[in-house]
């Protein structure tokens, strides 16, 4: 059994036939971890007690998988990368753990993140940088970087990211494999720990197009513990994935080819979209002219929010606790040692905007703005199924490059827009500069994450 | 430039401590993404109406009964999570003080 190049629908082919069991398989990639995640970091934590189950039913049964440690599952250390979480237990399963788990998934373990999903790199992460599979020297991408470098080594057969701003896609992007960030209300977020409540989104991913579809017929659906989750009939996504995609409009927005776009990086792209052209889609170019908006639109918002929901972390219910000498001084202290630095910098930037006297200049006009943002993709919506463009303006980069905040922000210029307006996306490989991956993202209508599953499956399968 | 005095008196209202090598650095930082977010003031905006939420904002009610998932078992290992309890209940320090 070649462990490494397992994806969803062999090891139930697998498990099925008799080939091994479910134990066999946890044990083995528990081995394959231990040995080969020294060196890349991709994992916070294990899940070391193996299943005892042979041959467990159920449409993920036996198939081990990792989360991302911003998601509650019960008994475990859940970190979200910060030392403020260092040793907090979780309590409840998040609703998209439930859901894997009646599905009959084996969790593997916990991927490393930056902390609070804050962060395009894993560096911000409070327990250490993972590597990129691909090349050691360079950072697997952010937030969910643990998770795309434990799938893209093949220490994880599929795993859950949460993109805010892209931290599934960019990842996605960067190690080689398949992100799709679902339409905004799509996956319950009951259970992941918030970032910006208005922005969040759990995802899949993957080593193909399949498998992410397959995932997303589990994780969808409405759930009375988050009132976000639409209630909405979730399609079979797997049902049209091979279904020819000529006649299909697809849009090119000339924003995401311009400035900044590195020239092998694009030249990748667009030959990925011809390919599309020639399994008969037409391809147009459009314009988003509010794009260039979209990160500073992006870098109110979401700071504005997280400073709110990090609000609750005051070491008073859980988390790191300091003793202070009085109830304001024990919040100080907890707060001040708990926090890294660019959670501390997103904290103070969000109640800067957020704080009297700001409010209009910097929080009411960026959600002007995002109104703005979302218009421009509905106005090519009407005309088009589609939007492609390159997921990242670059392929990964190195390890300790980007020193200046608004430097690394950069590297989201194509995936923020996506979540101001609630779209879904997904980033799929589609080529290699200097033996570095490259991810075409393909973005959809709201709710219409079948589209883009289904182009993805034809360019994956020309 | 955000003063240095504002980052100190926005850090005291988000209850975050900085040194003053951090209220510098932040000062520096802080400046520099407040003067890249400041473009958005070139958009004429007057008209447009504001996002406030990822999904068309509505109330999603359910009936105020005990739920399956609030048992005392979940209460007791939440409470288990909290550094100082007493008689099933958080403990935090005083925050009147006696004349």
């Amino acid at each position: 059994m070649d462990l490494k190049n397992l994806t969803i629908k062999s090891v139930r082919e697998g498990i099925e036939k008799g080939e091994f069991s479910a134990h066999e398989l946890h044990k083995k990639f528990l081995k394959l971890i231990e040995e080969e995640d020294k060196s890349l970091h991709s994992y916070l934590s294990l899940n070391e007690t193996v299943t005892k189950e042979d041959r467990p039913e159920g449409i993920l049964g036996g198939v081990p998988l990792a989360l991302k440690d911003n998601m509650s599952l019960q008994g475990s250390v859940t970190t979200a990368a910060s030392k403020i979480l260092k040793n907090h237990v979780a309590v409840y399963d998040a609703t998209v753990v439930r859901k894997l788990k009646e599905a009959g998934a084996v969790i593997l373990g916990k991927t490393n993140l930056d902390e609070f999903a804050m962060g395009s790199s894993t560096e911000n992460s409070a327990f250490g940088v993972t590597k990129n599979p691909h090349d050691h020297s360079r950072v697997p991408g952010g937030s969910s970087g643990g998770s795309a470098a434990a799938v893209a080594a093949g220490l994880a057969v599929a795993a859950l990211g949460s993109d805010t701003g892209g931290s599934i896609r960019q990842p996605a992007a960067f190690c080689g494999i398949v992100g799709l960030k679902p339409t905004y209300g799509r996956v319950s977020r009951y259970g992941l720990l918030a970032l910006a409540s208005s922005l969040d989104q759990i995802g899949p991913m993957t080593k193909n197009i399949y498998d992410a579809a397959l995932l997303m017929n589990i994780l969808s659906g409405a759930d009375p513990m988050d009132s976000t989750a639409a209630q909405l009939p979730v399609p079979d996504f797997t049902a049209n994935l091979s279904k020819p995609i000529k006649g299909l409009k697809i849009a090119m927005p000339k924003e995401y080819f311009g400035e900044g776009l590195d020239g092998e990086v694009n030249k990748v792209v667009e030959q990925a979209i011809s390919k599309l052209e020639q399994l008969g889609a037409h391809v147009d170019q459009v314009s988003l002219p509010h794009t260039k908006y979209s990160l500073a639109t992006y870098y109110i918002l979401m700071p504005a929010e997280a400073s709110s929901n990090l609000a609750r972390y005051d070491g008073i219910r859980y988390g790191l606790y300091k003793k202070g000498e009085d109830l304001l001084d024990g919040y100080l202290q907890s707060r001040s040692e708990g926090f890294g630095d660019e959670v501390r910098r997103r904290i103070v930037l969000g109640t800067y905007t957020l704080s009297s006297g700001y409010y209009d200049a910097y929080y009411l006009r960026a959600q002007k703005v995002r109104t703005l943002i979302t218009n421009d993709f509905e106005k090519v919506f009407e005309k088009f199924d589609v939007i492609v463009g390159p997921t990242t303006p670059t392929t990964a980069f190195k390890i300790g490059e980007k020193e200046d905040p608004l430097s690394m922000y950069l590297s989201d210029i194509y995936t923020v827009p996506v979540n101001l307006a609630g779209l879904p996306a997904l980033s799929m490989p589609c080529g290699a500069v200097n033996g570095l991956p490259v991810g075409l993202q393909i973005i959809g209508k709201k709710f219409d994450e079948e589209k883009i599953l289904q182009v993805g499956y034809n360019l994956e399968n020309i | 430039m955000i003063s240095e005095n504002e980052v100190e008196r926005i850090a005291a209202l988000a209850r975050l401590k900085l040194n003053e090598k951090e209220k510098q650095k932040f000062q520096k930082e802080l400046s520099l993404i407040l003067d890249y977010v400041a473009q958005l003031n070139e958009l004429p905006i007057e008209n447009v109406s504001p996002t406030t939420s990822g999904i068309g904002a509505i109330n999603i009610m359910r009936p105020d009964k005990k739920r399956e998932e609030d048992n005392t078992e979940q209460v007791r290992a939440m409470l288990e999570q909290a550094p100082e309890t007493k008689d099933g209940f958080l403990k935090v320090k005083a925050i009147l003080k006696q004349e």
